[in-house]
């Protein structure tokens, strides 16, 4: 582990004494009407706006017809999934379309000015001064030449709102602001030495600065922790009410949607589909798109029956039998062996990690830092353990040892019966036939040059089973398995969306007929309603398979939907399990509580 | 800076040096059937007996085994004995010297030709709006590396010496005979430079940064130069090393065309001679200069890029 990372322990604890000020504010929120003291004119009205992108086969029309205002001091959210034009009509409220958008029709009233039609030299006094910017990612927003302070007093100079000396001081008092611990400190610091919460308090200083009348946050907590998340967005809504500002927020969740907004606004393939107040929206949904959308927010299901237990309500599907043994579907199978479906041998544990520690040595032989600190945990078979955490919390580095693709520094894992800690050469190999992984990013982890068959197929061909006749029976069987249909089999990755990928990274996980999957974060780089449809996926397979899963993911409501057991950890360290109900209805430790209240979706 | 990042990079520097002579030895003196035989052929029409051959032999210590030959050669070189041309007799070290200054001018003024038009064209490539413009200028690079360098000198020579008359053709005397062989060496290190920082600077130019630098609302002057430069100029600097080695390697041409004295002339001698501690003594001298640039960059590179600097600080 590198310096850099050491130090964001100091960082993270820092920014977490500011978070807690910002959460005790944020409570008093009760009784702020929406529009409340605002002119009749709203600050912002767009209307009717078109926006196309010139791409090589002709336009493709990502705003199709948008109409929303936003008041003085009001918080207007646009939910939609990835595609549906929200980003893209926030963008072109600040004039920062991509070069090769056009602006097709529509107007972008701004204090009376239409911004649609304001020419680029114009459009830049309005940017920073007027409209500020909050981006998605804060860990790439930041120039990583320049130091904080010159960054945020960069929009002063740009302006003419203050000279050089001036800036630096009024920098550090936007950084403050922005409930950035320390700022006279961080504003002489590079953005690498700042954790990512810090960062995006400074882009929020940077989009604050100037006394913005509008602030645009397209997505500005995606990237972070639910626990950062949660401090950002209080201190977004505290600043608006101090100051006044309106906000458009970006998001793709319904949850944080319908906390932060005064008024929810729905889009789908570049129109508006529905608007009003949340309360409205989640409880009397018009539109059958916001219901679906609604069904699908994880954050939103708390009070629905879990898909684990609709599942269990529906029964064994039975389409989804496959064939073989274990680590070899072309294996002739001994009755015996026969996988039990989940609820035969229910707490039959498969795997279990016992005292498991992993250190990695710091840089220069100053020590070590423990990753993974004296973890225990046992995996049943057919089962799902949930292992939840934040970024750095060591969950990513437990599935690595489980996977063996890292050895423990100390401590045991077994694996049906037998210790697999030190594990080398043909049998090590042979365990690989047993426990097989899905990837987060679906995007990264099918190699592009391959057609789907041959992804699927290479485990098989790895391990030599079957022939290659047999191989590309078991490819479009596994395809079927997953919901995909047989076309699929000759196209490339690039031709797949995310979640026909997932799918893709699904049936190669099982084309070896694996006991044990582990599954690191396989929803978060999907949309909600395609998250839920893998979820269901996976579920159904458990059922029908009787794969046990170790699922990993920073997102309590999604571990929530499919897990049996449930592990918590933070700082390396186990500090709490037990079964999923348990937990999540009564958590015993103070951080799991935490992180269920930063779940997004009940405020209201 | 830490002393650990420096002795580290000292100590790569050194390997390659040492790679370098070693795999010079290896070729120069193992490959091409007798040494003796060259050595003695060089001294042409003269019959040589084997008893002769054997005194050349011994006096070159040619009749040790080869580790210890290798060995030998590799403590001289350390304490900086490059043996002696097997032409002139001179020590290969005074020739290097000799050779040095003139090609070290055509070299220095070529490498600040080929930095200020390379960087000129690049940012002036991805600074401009219209398309077609930043077509045109973008081409260009990948035209100056095809151009023949000895042909492109030729036309030089063909067009301001014969032609116009501004510049000496032939000749190593004054400021006037260093131009055109150092606007020959900058050719293709300047298409180098252009076409590296070109791509760096519209990768650049796609980072979120540079999308958070718009919303504030800088303009474009500001975006490039003070957000843009020194993020892509980052990744072209770790090419300086290839940069000044390739001004070396075109040095050969270009004194040739020119009929300059210099490193590269001594070069072509030193081959077509055979004279091979002269050839090894030169291939060793042209690893240190690379050695030495990439170990300035690598020196230089954290005063630029705070990232490195600051990892390499905290680890200190």
């Amino acid at each position: 582990m590198s310096g850099a990372e050491a130090g964001n322990g100091v960082e993270n604890r820092a920014g977490s004494t500011a978070g807690n000020r910002a959460e005790s504010r944020a409570e008093s929120r009760a009784g702020n009407s929406p529009g409340s003291g605002a002119g009749d004119e709203p600050l912002l009205r767009i209307r009717d706006l078109v926006v196309s992108y010139r791409v090589g086969g002709g336009p493709v029309h990502a705003v199709r017809s948008v109409s929303l205002t936003v008041r003085q001091g009001e918080t207007v959210a646009i939910v939609g999934e990835s595609g549906c034009g929200k980003s893209t009509t926030a963008h072109a409220v600040a004039g920062l379309q991509a070069s090769n958008a056009v602006i097709g029709g529509g107007e972008i009233l701004f204090g009376g000015t239409d911004l649609a039609r304001l020419g680029e030299r114009r459009m830049r006094a309005v940017r920073g001064r007027d409209i500020g910017l909050i981006p998605q990612d804060p860990t790439v927003s930041l120039n990583p030449v320049k130091r904080i302070g010159s960054q945020v007093a960069e929009v002063l100079i740009v302006h003419g709102l203050a000279n050089r000396r001036d800036a630096a001081a009024q920098a550090v008092e936007a950084l403050r602001r922005a409930g950035l611990p320390d700022p006279e400190t961080r504003a002489r610091q590079y953005p690498h030495e700042l954790s990512g919460g810090m960062r995006q308090r400074v882009l929020i200083a940077i989009a604050v600065a100037a006394r913005p009348r509008l602030i645009i946050a397209d997505e500005p907590t995606s990237a972070l922790d639910v626990t950062v998340q949660r401090h950002i967005l209080d201190h977004i809504e505290h600043l608006s009410r101090e100051t006044g500002m309106g906000v458009l927020l970006i998001t793709h969740d319904l949850g944080i949607a319908a906390d932060r907004a005064d008024r929810v606004v729905v889009m789908r393939e570049g129109r508006v589909v529905e608007e009003g107040v949340p309360e409205r929206l989640l409880t009397d949904p018009h539109e059958p798109y916001t219901r679906d959308l609604l069904a699908a927010a994880p954050s939103l299901a708390t009070e629905r029956p879990t898909l684990l237990a609709v599942r269990a309500a529906r029964g064994r599907a039975g389409r989804a039998r496959t064939t073989g043994v274990t680590g070899d579907p072309f294996a002739g199978r001994a009755p015996a062996e026969s996988p039990a479906p989940a609820s035969g041998r229910a707490d039959d544990v498969l795997m279990s990690a016992h005292g498991l520690v992993k250190e990695y040595p710091l840089p220069l032989g100053r020590g070590k830092t423990r990753a993974v600190d004296d973890v225990h945990f046992a995996i049943r078979r057919g089962r799902t353990y949930g292992l939840v955490g934040e970024s750095g919390s060591g969950k990513s580095t437990t599935a690595r040892l489980l996977l063996r693709l890292t050895d423990a520094t100390e401590g045991r894992i077994v694996f049906d019966g037998e210790d697999i800690t030190r594990l080398r050469g043909g049998r090590l190999r042979s365990l690989r036939r047993r426990i097989q992984v899905v990837y987060q990013n679906p995007y990264a982890s099918l190699n592009p040059r391959l057609s789907v068959e041959r992804i699927i197929e290479d485990p098989l061909v790895s391990f030599g089973l079957g022939t290659r006749r047999q191989r590309r029976r078991r490819a479009a069987e596994l395809l079927d398995v997953v919901a995909l249909p047989a076309a699929v089999l000759r196209r490339r990755p690039a031709e797949l969306s995310g979640g026909q990928r997932q799918r893709v990274a699904i049936a190669r996980a099982l084309a070896v007929n694996p006991e044990l999957v582990v599954c690191d974060e396989p929803v978060s780089a999907l949309d909600v309603s395609i998250q839920a449809q893998i979820l269901d996926l996976l579920v159904g397979l458990q059922t029908d398979l009787g794969v046990s899963y170790v699922f990993i993911s920073h997102d309590l409501a999604v571990v929530r939907q499919v897990a049996h057991q449930v592990g918590v950890m933070r700082g390396g360290r186990l500090i709490e399990q037990g079964d999923a109900d348990d937990v999540f209805s009564r958590p015993r430790q103070a951080y799991t509580r935490e992180l269920l209240d930063a779940i997004p979706g009940h405020r209201r | 800076m830490p002393a650990r990042y420096v002795a580290r990079r000292v100590v790569q520097a050194l390997f390659v040096l040492w790679a370098a002579f070693t795999v010079s030895f290896v070729i120069l003196y193992m490959l091409p059937g007798d040494p003796v035989s060259v050595l003695a052929g060089s001294d042409s029409g003269r019959d040589i007996t084997p008893e002769q051959l054997d005194a050349l032999r011994h006096e070159y210590g040619l009749d040790r085994p080869v580790i210890i030959q290798y060995l030998t050669r590799l403590a001289d070189v350390v304490h900086g004995e490059f043996g002696r041309s097997v032409q002139s007799h001179q020590p290969v070290q005074t020739m290097i010297a000799d050779a040095l200054p003139a090609t070290a001018q055509i070299a220095g003024l070529g490498l600040l030709l080929a930095v200020l038009f390379g960087t000129g064209l690049a940012l002036a490539a991805t600074y401009v709006s219209w398309g077609w413009l930043r077509q045109a200028l973008l081409s260009l690079p990948p035209l100056g590396v095809a151009i023949p360098s000895f042909w492109f000198g030729l036309l030089l020579l063909q067009v301001f010496s014969f032609r116009l008359g501004l510049f000496p053709a032939v000749g190593n005397e004054g400021l006037a005979g260093v131009v055109l062989p150092a606007v020959t060496l900058a050719l293709p290190s300047a298409a180098t430079i252009a076409q590296l920082l070109a791509k760096s600077m519209s990768t650049t130019l796609r980072e979120p940064y540079i999308e958070t630098a718009r919303a504030k609302g800088a303009g474009r002057p500001r975006i490039h130069f003070r957000h843009a430069v020194r993020n892509a100029a980052l990744p072209a600097l770790t090419v300086a090393g290839l940069v000044v080695g390739n001004l070396l390697a075109g040095s050969v041409v270009t004194e040739t065309v020119f009929s300059r004295t210099g490193l590269g002339r001594l070069t072509a001698l030193a081959v077509g001679t055979q004279d091979i501690p002269v050839v090894q003594g030169l291939v060793v001298f042209a690893a240190l200069v690379f050695v030495l640039i990439n170990l300035a960059v690598d020196l230089v590179y954290p005063l630029l890029d705070p990232r490195i600097a600051r990892r390499s600080a905290a680890v200190s």
